[in-house]
């Protein structure tokens, strides 16, 4: 896991595999730089993400209400085709935080 | 029906097994040779199981984890993870989306709808007091026959 920050907020690169175990310690890691920055937005980035349950979907929910104490914003982005699934069961989707696939594409270019 | 090739795992419920428990049985699976999507959908729904156990069934202790994966007709899956843990008191209930007993820990409430998802059939039995054992079944798109 690594977090970078930018003008506008933080972007932490997940990696490896998210469940349960995993999600414990990048979350720790992830507050406390939310805590320190308070940044208006928190990027979260898997596309080093390879295996992911649904303790990851909580990892999101958690983070995204921390944010919103501090009236900042969570995009998630480079979701990775075989975590599509999980992603869109969450219902994450109705919270528009997801960047879609054009989207990334865009930033991309 | 009558398993062509069966196994067994038991363990002890630390999270630090949840990566063993799914790989274990990703690993006894992919004799079937199955495809890289059924592979990650079997793992997880056990992965999804076995949290379970180590975070509800034994929530203040650590206790024992049983998996039993059956291999029939040739690309039928069957896996059984068991617990001797609290149980839930109302399954129907348990096993609705978002529904979790949990949420100061982050739990999504989603771990049932998952299973139910990734999987082509589920069934949780639950007895409070005595243990909990979710059995779900996959048929693999086997492209060959090797058993
Ligand atoms: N093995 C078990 N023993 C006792 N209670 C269980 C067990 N499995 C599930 N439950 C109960 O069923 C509820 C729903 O389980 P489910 O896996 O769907 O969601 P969750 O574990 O709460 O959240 P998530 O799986 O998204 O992290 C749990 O909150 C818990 O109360
Ligand atoms: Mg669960």
């Amino acid at each position: 896991m690594r977090i970078s920050n930018s003008d506008d907020g933080i972007t932490v690169c997940l990696t490896g595999e998210i469940d349960h175990h995993s999600a414990r310690a990048m979350r720790e890691s992830i507050d406390a730089a939310i805590q320190m920055k308070k940044p208006s937005v928190l990027r979260l980035d898997f596309s080093g993400v390879t295996f992911m349950d649904s303790s990851g979907i909580g990892l999101i929910m958690g983070r995204y209400r921390l944010m919103a104490l501090y009236g900042g914003i969570v995009r998630v982005i480079n979701v990775p085709e075989e975590l599509e699934r999980m992603m869109l069961l969450s219902g994450l989707n109705a919270l528009d935080i997801t960047e879609k696939r054009s989207e990334q594409f865009e930033t991309a270019k | 029906m009558k398993p062509q090739n069966e196994m067994n795992i038991i363990f002890d419920s630390r999270s630090s097994n949840e990566g063993f428990a799914r790989s274990a049985v990703s690993a006894f699976v992919t004799q079937l040779d199955p495809t890289v999507g059924e592979l990650n959908e079997i793992k997880t729904a056990v992965s999804e199981a076995v949290t379970n156990c180590v975070v509800h069934a034994y929530a203040d202790r650590i206790g024992k984890v049983f998996i039993n994966v059956r291999i029939s007709d040739n690309s039928l899956v069957t896996v059984k993870v068991r617990d001797k843990g609290c149980g839930i008191a109302d399954v129907k209930q348990a096993m609705e989306p978002l529904f979790t007993t949990a949420p100061s820990e982050e739990r999504a409430g989603l771990g049932f709808a998952v299973m139910q998802s990734f999987t082509d059939k589920l069934r949780v039995r639950s007895s409070v007091g005595k243990g909990t054992t979710v059995t779900f079944q996959k048929r693999l798109s086997c492209r060959v026959n090797n058993v």
